[in-house]
């Protein structure tokens, strides 16, 4: 019984760190939409620029890596 | 979660893909038994010769069209270490060109139907994210001394700063290797398993077409994903390798 | 997928009687020895591979056809070169040829000019000496003439006194008659 509650309560919290995937995506949304303004204001200057935007990228998903990780080890690891 | 079995006879079975087995037999896995990993690893290391040795083996002045696919690879990838990592980045560029014909490589393959995709495990890519950790951390002390760690030392900010910013700043250090490596990971196992539990729901008429409509748009994403996320590790080993090189921005 | 696994049983906490994966299959510790064993054996065989015969071909090639179109560049430059001295040279066979011309053109307007110059004087001369002798012959004939006058005139004027019933002395009538001329 305790552990079904623990697995449960688990599984909820894997669900929960998800969520932060949401923010994850809004920050890659965001890079890439400003990137984008600014390309179109000055579409000469966009092509040096698209490295720095998928490190930018990178890092923003970094972090909804970490809530990916987090989900995994509740669910496989806890 | 992999044998759970869903209600309405949907069989969801997404992670099954990712199981490793002997190649011959079914024995148990030890360290030195060929599995279906070590099969499609050279078949990465088969399609990189193929790409990079035999399509320009013709050495023409005006390339061919296999001859100009190693050449752009070639190119790209040099131009994103010199433009990255700077000039003297120039000299790792084999080791960097190495990571990304192997992630593309395997990343593709990995797309082929029914095929293993080497590059979601987390033990493969973790051996590269950490081996590129530990590769550009020794380089730094190798290059700078202990002066490599003026790198967490940010002597633009404001003095009472500096120590926070240190202290977040060797966090995001340590985190590195880990978010380099379950990205990768993390991106090709997601696409794969999203794939499979859509083909899951194939199986219900009502729904199929809608289902195959999904997975083939999933499949275009994924053909996307596979080729960005191997760009997306090729280029953050470049600016580690930078911040091996040049420490001090 | 791998259920030919199922009469064996699980060969692995991994995996299931039924062949299916437990969990995850990418967090098994069973497997990692192995995937990490052939990962290195593949890297290292992708570099040597990469570093000791695909990367310097490629790098020769593309310094090759570098060096070819430098070449061609360096070639394309010196035939134009080569062209602009042509048309230099051409432009200044042409100017030559143009003041040659010009110099023939100056050199027979002068002698012609001079040639037109001495058959004028010529012309002038014969004129002028034909002028003269005319004006020479114009003068005797008018001295003739002024002599034939004087000596009908004497006659005349003889034959009028000697019919007037004058007598005629010649001399006074010579001396009449020249101061009327004269007058």
């Amino acid at each position: 019984m305790e552990e079904a509650i623990v697995t449960g309560l688990a599984y909820a919290g894997a669900g929960l760190a998800c969520t932060g995937m949401g923010g994850a995506a809004v920050g890659v949304g965001h890079v890439v939409g400003n990137y984008l303004a600014g390309a179109l204001r000055n579409p000469s200057a966009a092509a040096g620029q698209t490295a720095t935007m998928f490190i930018g990228i990178a890092f923003a998903e970094a972090l909804g890596i970490f809530s990916f990780l987090v989900a995994l080890l509740l669910m496989f690891a806890v | 979660m992999a044998d759970e079995k869903a209600e309405g006879g949907l069989v969801f079975h997404p992670m099954d893909q990712f199981i490793v087995k002997p190649l011959f037999g079914d024995g148990a896995v030890a360290w030195y038994t060929p599995t279906n990993v070590t099969f499609w690893l050279a078949l990465s290391v088969l399609a990189v010769v193929l790409i990079l040795v035999v399509l320009p083996r013709g050495r023409a002045v005006v390339p061919t069209r296999g001859q100009s696919i190693a050449e752009l690879a070639y190119g790209f990838i040099y131009k994103m270490v010199e433009d990255v990592a700077g000039k003297d980045g120039v000299k790792y560029f084999p080791y960097i060109m190495t990571l990304f014909m192997f992630i593309v490589c395997a990343n593709f393959l990995g797309l082929l139907p029914g095929a293993f995709t080497t590059t979601s495990h987390i033990a493969v890519t973790a051996v590269m994210g950490f081996g590129v950790f530990f590769a550009v951390t020794i380089l730094g002390f190798v290059l700078h001394g202990i002066s490599f760690l003026k790198l967490f030392w940010i002597s633009a900010a404001p003095l009472p700063l500096r120590p926070i910013l240190a202290l977040i700043e060797i966090i995001s250090y340590f985190v590195r290797p880990v978010s380099h490596s379950i990205r990768l990971a993390g991106n090709m196992m997601a696409g794969h398993a999203v794939i499979k539990v859509f083909a899951a729901f194939a199986a219900v008429t009502l729904i199929s077409p809608l289902s195959i409509g999904a997975i083939t748009a999933i499949y275009a994403l994924e053909v996307l994903v596979a080729f960005i996320q191997a760009y997306v590790f090729t280029i953050l080993t470049c600016v580690y390798l930078r911040d091996a090189l040049h420490p001090h921005h | 997928m791998a259920t030919e696994t199922d009469t064996h049983g699980a060969v692995s906490a991994c995996v299931d009687s039924h062949g299916g994966a437990v969990g995850m299959p990418q967090l098994c510790g069973d497997w990692m020895g192995n995937q990490v064993f052939w990962l290195v054996i593949t890297l290292v065989v992708i570099y040597f591979i990469l570093s000791r015969v695909a990367l310097p071909r490629i790098a020769s090639v593309l310094a090759e056809r570098q060096g070819t179109i430098t070449n061609d560049i360096a070639a394309a430059e010196e035939l134009k070169q080569k062209a602009e001295e042509a048309e230099a040279a051409y432009n200044k066979a042409l100017a030559d040829a143009r003041a040659e011309a010009s110099k023939i053109v100056a050199e027979a307007k002068a002698e012609i000019q001079a040639d037109l110059d001495a058959a004028t004087q010529k012309a002038d001369a014969e004129i002028a000496a034909k002028a003269a002798e005319s004006a020479k012959a114009i003068a005797a004939i008018q001295a003739s003439a002024m002599e034939s006058i004087e000596a009908v005139a004497k006659d005349t004027t003889g034959e009028i006194v000697g019919v007037l019933g004058g007598k005629a002395d010649a001399k006074a009538i010579t001396a009449a008659v020249t101061a009327e001329m004269k007058g």
